[in-house]
């Protein structure tokens, strides 16, 4: 009959079971040294204790990726994927292909290894970790993770020439991981690319790994466009120098279902940190943009915008939590998310917290959720901009000006090109 | 041109009924001024040509060039050459000022079955434009109407006015706000259109401008309708005495 077990286990659910049934047919070819298998099977087990996060974990509650995440792709050994041109004219392109990366590209001063390589010589195993208990992104990636790009920025090094981690991908499993770190007053510029090639399923995990250093001026762009059927299951880690700048760019325009969690940790005395961020949402859609902020030291800024269109019958969520340490004195944090609601059948929801516990500092957040504004449409149409083409003028508008924040030419002009491809498509 | 008979208008929301049976016939090359005190209806009017949804027409019809125009939205009407020039221009931020104009130009041209403006034509009928207006180029590297003061406001709504080239040009209280260069150059950007084919609607409060854009007719709107038409003498009448005499005479 039953085999009795002092702890009752909970029912897999057909993802969870076939997340743990991947793992046991992988494991044996997954690259890494002895403390690296390690880890990766304590953090599957991890994984499998807690299961998916469902509703009921409060850093998931509009994400209920149990429930959401039905089915998981089986791995596809040896499907090819293309590198596409870059999406800044003139940058150095490293390509990870159907998640394989290729880095034999030079960059004067760069050292860049292919991350495969540091998982088979156990370099890596500091960085396979669950941030807290309920960091499923953590697991899953630490768990699956076969390759990605390690670049190391020398101190005061400038890289001129935009830098763009290429992640290509068909259907399957892709688990990725981008350890990136900026030298001292280093300067540079990232592009953080994930592109599907098919329509059919895959599922994405991603981390990036970022250290910035005193004084580092990086700005980093996050492009996510996956496939129609895809999970994409996205962290990026950041840590930030004193008197560093970070410009963090995030733009969600693509995939079935999207968390983007930002854990970024403001370490260093007078470092500023930009995020901001568009989300296009469109079809039947899940996204989910996460924010965790530490805001550690006295004398640190930072501004977070984020934009979202809504179409059809997508969903989207915007967590941003932003906390203030106890001696964190002077800080200065403003935060907004605005949302445009194309449809009656959309939806996107906000949730702000601030945990302040310094007493001089000034923190805000705001958030909007709107129409089309009727008078700007009035307009427009009374110079003769027919409704459909005032209507997109509008939206893009509202978006556009958060890449215009960016200046350089270079940057705008083909983010402003993604969007209103991404919007022709959709609107 | 434009002829509007026995018209009743409310607002669509609350059914406030604004415009209470209105007469008035605009002939080609006129230039027509609206005067009245305020709450008669004036801006009420102007949205009401231009086709803004807020109202609804209840009885009474709009011909413009013989042919009814209730059933056109904003942009088709624009495209038959009605142009309203803003008494509060819209701020569109994200919408640079110099895309817009093109789109607007472009939109219009092709709802007309014309070609569309090469760049280079383009950019020289805003540069001859904005010259005569006195807008500074950097003006128009702006998003549209952002920042703009009062003044720069009404200049680049006359620039779009020159720019579109329209039949019918309906001017709601243009003056307002202005200082007396800056309402000097909109008249002249105005006087500049006059044309035998164009006619001119001037919404104004007050005579001030009717000096500067010196109107053919003039007529007194009141509780939504003409109480009492003119010529420009009348205006002057207005000037010195008031609205109260015509009003009282009219009740």
């Amino acid at each position: 009959m039953n085999i009795q077990t002092n702890q009752p286990v909970a029912k897999l659910t057909v993802a969870e079971t076939a997340l743990v049934e991947a793992f046991a047919s992988q494991i044996g070819e997954l690259p890494g040294n002895g403390a690296v298998t390690g880890t990766r099977d304590r953090l599957l087990d991890d994984l499998k204790k807690a299961g998916l996060p469902t509703r009921r974990i409060e850093s998931w509650h509009y994400t209920d990726l149990k429930n959401l995440l039905r089915a998981v792709p089986e791995r596809v050994a040896g499907a090819k994927a293309s590198s596409v041109s870059a999406l800044v004219k003139g940058s150095t392109v490293l390509p990870v292909l159907q998640g394989e990366a290729h880095a034999d590209a030079q960059i004067d001063g760069v050292t860049i290894t292919a991350f495969r390589d540091q998982l088979s010589d156990g370099s890596a195993v500091a960085g396979l970790t669950a941030l807290d208990k309920d960091d499923a992104i953590g697991r899953l990636n630490g768990s699956f993770v076969r390759d990605g790009l390690a670049l190391v920025i020398p101190a005061n090094a400038e890289i001129e020439d935009v830098i763009e981690l290429q992640a290509s991908h068909g259907e399957g499993q892709i688990h990725t991981r981008f350890p990136v770190s900026f030298g001292a007053g280093s300067k540079a510029t990232i592009v953080e690319r994930h592109r599907s090639e098919t329509d059919a399923a895959a599922l994405v995990s991603s981390i990036s790994d970022l250290t910035i250093e005193d004084g580092a001026e990086i700005t980093w762009i996050i492009l996510q466009s996956q496939g129609p059927s895809d999970t994409h299951l996205a962290q990026i880690r950041v840590k930030l120098g004193a008197e560093s700048k970070l410009r963090l760019y995030v733009i969600n325009a693509g995939g079935k279902l999207v968390r983007q969690e930002l854990r970024i940790e403001v370490q260093g005395e007078g470092a500023e940190l930009t995020l901001r961020g568009v989300n296009l949402l469109g079809g039947d859609t899940h996204t989910d943009v996460t924010l965790v902020l530490g805001h550690n030291v006295p004398h640190t800024n930072s501004t977070e915008t984020f934009r979202n269109v809504v179409f059809d019958k997508a969903s989207g969520v915007f967590q941003g939590m932003i906390r203030v340490a106890p001696d964190a004195q002077k800080t200065d944090a403003k935060m907004a998310c605005n949302t445009l609601l194309m449809s009656d059948d959309g939806d996107f929801s906000v949730k702000p917290e601030l945990e302040i516990f310094a007493d001089d500092v000034i923190c805000g957040h705001g958030a909007t959720v709107a129409d089309i504004d009727r008078n700007h449409l009035f307009y427009m149409m009374a110079r003769g901009v027919t409704e459909s083409k005032a209507r997109a003028m509008l939206v893009n508008a509202f978006v556009a000006e958060i890449v215009e924040e960016l200046e350089e030419a270079k940057l705008v002009e083909p983010l402003e090109e993604v969007i209103s491809t991404w919007l022709d498509k959709h609107a | 041109m434009l002829e509007i008979k026995n018209l009743h208008a409310r607002i669509a929301e609350d059914g406030t009924e604004i415009i209470r049976g209105l007469n008035l016939t605009v002939k080609p090359g006129e230039i027509a001024a609206i005067m009245g005190p305020n709450g008669s209806g004036k801006s009420t009017l102007s949205y009401i040509l231009s086709g803004r949804e807020d109202y609804e027409v209840t009885e009474g019809d709009i011909t413009y060039n013989g042919e009814s125009i209730l059933e056109l939205d904003p942009a088709e009407r624009a495209s038959k050459g009605i142009f309203l020039a803003f008494q509060y221009p819209v701020e569109i931020p994200g919408v640079a000022t110099m895309q817009f104009l093109k789109v607007a130009m472009n939109e219009q041209r092709k709802a007309r079955g014309e070609d569309e403006l090469t760049t280079p034509d383009f950019m020289r009928r805003v540069k001859e434009a904005a010259e005569g207006l006195k807008i500074d180029p950097a003006m128009l590297r702006r998003p549209l109407n952002v920042g703009f003061s009062g003044g720069e406001k009404k200049r680049a709504e006359i620039l779009q006015m020159a720019l579109l080239e329209p039949t019918l040009c309906i001017l709601d209280e243009t003056d307002s706000g202005l200082d007396i260069d800056a309402l000097k150059i909109v008249a002249d950007g105005v006087n500049a259109l006059r044309s035998p084919d164009r006619a001119v609607i001037v919404i104004t409060h007050y005579q001030r401008l009717l000096d500067y854009i010196v109107p053919d007719t003039v007529h007194v709107l009141y509780k939504g309708q003409i109480i009492r038409s003119g010529d420009k003498e009348l205006a002057q009448e207005l000037e010195a005495n008031g609205y109260a005499d015509v009003i009282g005479t009219a009740a």
